[in-house]
């Protein structure tokens, strides 16, 4: 009893933070917590393999796969707290305590036999005597897993495709493309130019500086640019910030 | 053996109202997670208590099942977010009347 009464209080913090963690990252690890410490009540209750399965399963994979997802899906997408039914987190709260209270007293006042205890269940290891049960009475059960596995393969991989819905445009296309937005609206067709390279200074957040003097905003990455990131480039010719046209010093970081 | 029925069904608990109050359908998931988690819990539990193994391989099964679930649920999520560039489910109204 020590493994459950040292665990238990962790998992049930460990699920509350499931249900109060901002960001989907804390709840996952909250969940990533509960599932260890499930693992091992489970070997505290004479089940080591589903110990192992356990961690491996939940743990390994299916909390890899929830985080993988997050990452895929945006870290950070964080919950709203605006509720879209009026008053249904105060409703659904209420019911589960009630269903919780009810359910815990009932439970406690269930009569229980004697523990039995698996120790003549386990007298040849617990996978062998689970091998035995999993191949024997339940072998229909563990062929239909197969075709469940398989199905649900074949689904995720179903969901996840993304069918292309015009023909891939070719070289050729692309080139013409340029040509053609060349001729109306004045874009260079080639590369755009790379960022200032400078004696001081070799960076990305830095424009490169064009032969009349004045520097090249296309040079600089366009997420700098909507970031508002640039730094001015030192002795540009900038019409419109004239001050940095002097400004050869040693040059300090703008915030 | 009531003890670790009451950590089940505290867990199952705060898994369903999870469920019921969280937005993010990743989080949603996982609160679904958390209830599959606290039912194999009670039936590892009964399967100590009644000295057989039949409650581990319930428990052995619905481990399977919860895999192949995640699965299909996280691709349905991902297909989702491809095309509303949301993860709430609250944005997911497309069938509301």
């Amino acid at each position: 009893m020590t493994a459950f009464w040292t665990l238990a209080p962790v998992m049930v913090v460990a699920a509350l933070g499931l249900l109060f963690a901002r960001k989907a990252v804390h709840a996952a690890l909250c969940l990533a917590v509960v599932m260890i410490s499930l693992a091992v009540q489970y070997a505290a209750l004479g089940a080591p393999f589903l110990f192992a399965v356990q961690i491996i399963v939940y743990t390994g994979a299916i909390m890899m796969l929830f985080l993988f997802v997050l990452m895929l899906v945006g870290v950070d997408t964080s919950d709203s707290l605006k509720e879209t039914i009026a008053g249904q987190r105060l409703a659904a709260t209420v019911v589960g305590l009630l269903f919780g209270v009810v359910a815990v007293l009932a439970i406690g006042q269930t009569v229980t036999g004697a523990v039995t205890g698996l120790g003549q269940a386990n007298e040849n290891g617990n996978p062998f005597g689970l091998a035995e049960l999993l191949f024997g009475p339940y072998v229909l059960a563990f062929e239909l897993t197969s075709a469940l596995l398989i199905t649900a393969a074949l689904g995720a991989m179903v969901l996840a495709h993304r069918e292309r819905l015009g023909a891939r445009a070719s070289q050729a296309t692309l080139a013409e493309r340029r040509m053609r937005e060349y001729a109306e609206t004045g874009r260079h067709p080639g590369n755009p130019p790379t960022p200032g390279v400078y004696a001081r200074d070799n960076a990305v957040d830095l424009p490169a500086r064009l032969p009349d003097g004045t520097s090249a905003p296309d040079s600089v990455s366009q997420v700098l640019r909507d970031r508002g990131q640039v730094r001015p480039a030192p002795g540009a010719k900038d019409p419109v910030d004239p001050a940095d046209t002097t400004d050869t010093g040693p040059r300090e970081v703008e915030e | 053996m009531t003890e670790y029925l009451s950590l089940s069904l505290i867990l199952f608990t705060i898994g369903a109202v999870g469920v019921l109050v969280r937005r993010n359908a990743i989080v949603v998931f996982m609160c679904i997670e958390l209830m599959l988690n606290a039912t194999n819990l009670a039936l590892v539990a009964f399967a100590h208590q009644h000295g057989n193994l039949d409650g581990q391989i319930a428990a052995f099964f619905v481990m399977v099942v919860a895999a192949a679930e995640v699965v299909v649920g996280l691709a349905i999520i991902v297909s989702i977010y491809r095309t509303r560039r949301s993860a709430s489910v609250d944005d997911a109204d497309l069938l509301k009347g």
